[in-house]
C-alpha cells in the first residue's frame, strides 16, 4: 500500500491516480498510522518552502517522515516535499528544512523564473528510478533547487541556467524536483520503478 | 538539452462541451473535452488549458466536473481559467485536479486577488490572461474586458510588470486583433512583453499555419497556445512540434 501525505497542499487527486497506475491500493491521508505503516510514503508539496513546512507540522509530518526513516521504510518526495527533505531554504527567509539530506535549498540562477515546463535529466548510471528512461523529459515548476550533490547518494541533475538536483537516490529516501504524476509516460515509469522497488 | 518550448492546445468550454468561435463569436461545437483532451496528450501536447466560457453557475458546475474527469486520465499539467473570482474558486479547481489556473477580469478589477492566490497556493499556480490589443497607450498595447470589447484603460506592460510583483507565474498573452483571424501572431506585442516579463510568457490568439509558431518562438514565446487550428484538425500538435524540433528548436518529441 502506498499512502500520499495530505498537508493541504494542491492537486492531490492526479498523484494518486498517477501511482494507482502501478500500485493496487494508494490512499491520500495525514493519518500517522497510516503513513508509518505503508509500504511506501509519498511526500508531494507545491507553494512555499516555509507554507510547506508549516503545514507539514500542522499534520505531524515531520514525525511520520522520522519515524520511517528510523525503521527504513521508504519515502518518496516531489517537488518542495524534495526540497524540505534538506536542512534549510532561503525562499523569502531563512527555513529549516527537516535535515535528512545534507545540503540548502536557494533560488536557481535564470533569467526566468519559475522553470516551468519539460527538461531533460542527466541520470547517476546506477540509478534505479531512471531505468530505461534515461533519456525523456519531465515536467518541472520551480523556482528553488538543492544544487550541491549529496554525498553517498545518486544524484540526477538538470539545467537550467545552471546545473541542479533533479532527483536524488539514496536508499529508502527517493525525491524528484520534477513531477513525476505530471509527466506522461516518463513519469508513469518512473512511478513503477520506485514502485517494484519497495 | 535545454527546456523545450511547449505547445498548449487550449479548449475553451461551455456547458460541457468544446466551443471555439472567431473573436469569441459565433461558437461552434466542437467536441467533448475530455476525449480531445486524451487526443492532444496522445499527440503529445505539453500542456493542456481549458478556458470556461460559461455564461451561468450551472455550467460552471459542469467545468468543474470536467476538470476531475481530464485529471482522472491525464498526466501532463492541466491549467483552467475563465470566471474565477476568488480564493475559494481556485481552492475548488485545484482541489478537482487542476495544476494551475488563470485569472483576467478579476484581477482587473481587484489587483490584490494576484497577492492573495500566490501567497496561498504559490505563484507557480497563478497564471495571468491578458486580452491585449493595438491602441494609442504608453507601449501601443493596451488591457481589454469582456472578450476585447471594452477597454480597461491599462496599459499592457504596464499590468504584467505589475502582476509579476504581485506573484503571477506565467503570462498567457492572447492578441484579441489576431485572435480566430488564422493570420499568425502579433510578434511585436510577443516581443515587448518578453522584453520586460522574468516569467514565462504564452503566446496565443492568431494560429493559422504551422510555421506560426516558430515565428511566435523566435518572438521570445516560452511556449504558445491554440485552439482551433487543432479541434479542427488542420494540423496536429505533433506536426507542429516535428516542424520545430527541424528547425533545431528544443522540443520535447
Amino acid at each position: 500500500m502506498i499512502a500520499i501525505l495530505d498537508y493541504g497542499s494542491g492537486n492531490l487527486r492526479s498523484a494518486q491516480r498517477a501511482f494507482e497506475i502501478s500500485s493496487s491500493e494508494v490512499v491520500v491521508t495525514s493519518d500517522p498510522k497510516i503513513c508509518i505503516e505503508a509500504d511506501g510514503l509519498v511526500v508531494p508539496g507545491v507553494g512555499a518552502f516555509a507554507a510547506c513546512m508549516a503545514q507539514l507540522a500542522s499534520v505531524g509530518g515531520k514525525e511520520i517522515i522520522s519515524s520511517r526513516i528510523e525503521k527504513e521504510r521508504a519515502v518518496f518526495g516531489i517537488c518542495v516535499g524534495m526540497q524540505v527533505l534538506f536542512e534549510e531554504s532561503d525562499e523569502k527567509k531563512m527555513c529549516s528544512g527537516l535535515g535528512i539530506l545534507a545540503g540548502n535549498v536557494s533560488e536557481v540562477r535564470a533569467p526566468i523564473l519559475p522553470h516551468m515546463g519539460w527538461n531533460t535529466v542527466k541520470p547517476s548510471p546506477e540509478s534505479n528510478l531512471f531505468r530505461g528512461i534515461e533519456e525523456e523529459s519531465f515536467y518541472f515548476v520551480h523556482s528553488y533547487a538543492a544544487k550541491k550533490f549529496v554525498s553517498g547518494a545518486l544524484n540526477t541533475t538538470t539545467f537550467y541556467g545552471e546545473e541542479f538536483l533533479s532527483a536524488i537516490e539514496r536508499g529508502y529516501v527517493v525525491a524528484t524536483q520534477f513531477h513525476p504524476e505530471k509527466s506522461g509516460a516518463a513519469g508513469a515509469k518512473l512511478i513503477a520503478n520506485w514502485v517494484s522497488s519497495l | 538539452m535545454t527546456l523545450a518550448k511547449r505547445i498548449i492546445p487550449c479548449l475553451d468550454v461551455a456547458n460541457g462541451r468544446v466551443v471555439k468561435g472567431t473573436n469569441f463569436k459565433d461558437l461552434v461545437d466542437s467536441g467533448d473535452p475530455v476525449e480531445l483532451a486524451k487526443k492532444y496528450d496522445f499527440q503529445g501536447a505539453d500542456e493542456l488549458t481549458f478556458l470556461d466560457i460559461s455564461a451561468s453557475s450551472e455550467e460552471r458546475e459542469t467545468t468543474i466536473e470536467i476538470v476531475r474527469m481530464a485529471a482522472e486520465q491525464i498526466f501532463i499539467p492541466l491549467t483552467v481559467g475563465g470566471g474565477i473570482r476568488n480564493i475559494d474558486n481556485v481552492n475548488e479547481l485545484l482541489r478537482a485536479g487542476a495544476d494551475k489556473i488563470s485569472v483576467n477580469t478579476a484581477a482587473i478589477l481587484r489587483p490584490e486577488l494576484l497577492n492573495e492566490i500566490s501567497d496561498r497556493f504559490g505563484n507557480q499556480v497563478l497564471v495571468l490572461s491578458v486580452d491585449a490589443r493595438r491602441a494609442p497607450t504608453k507601449s501601443g498595447f493596451e488591457v481589454t474586458t469582456h472578450g476585447g470589447r471594452q477597454s480597461s484603460g491599462l496599459d499592457v506592460l504596464t499590468w504584467v510588470t505589475e502582476a509579476i510583483s504581485r506573484g503571477v507565474g506565467e503570462i498567457l498573452l492572447n492578441s484579441m486583433d489576431a485572435d480566430g483571424t488564422k493570420a499568425g501572431f502579433d510578434l511585436e506585442m510577443i516581443r515587448a512583453v518578453r522584453e520586460i516579463s522574468k516569467v514565462p510568457v504564452i503566446a496565443s490568439g492568431g494560429a493559422g499555419a504551422i510555421s506560426d509558431f516558430a515565428d511566435a518562438i523566435s518572438a521570445g514565446a516560452d511556449a504558445v497556445l491554440a485552439a482551433s487550428v487543432f479541434h479542427f484538425g488542420q494540423f496536429s500538435v505533433q506536426d507542429v512540434k516535428k516542424d520545430l524540433a527541424k528547425r533545431g528548436f528544443s522540443i520535447r518529441l
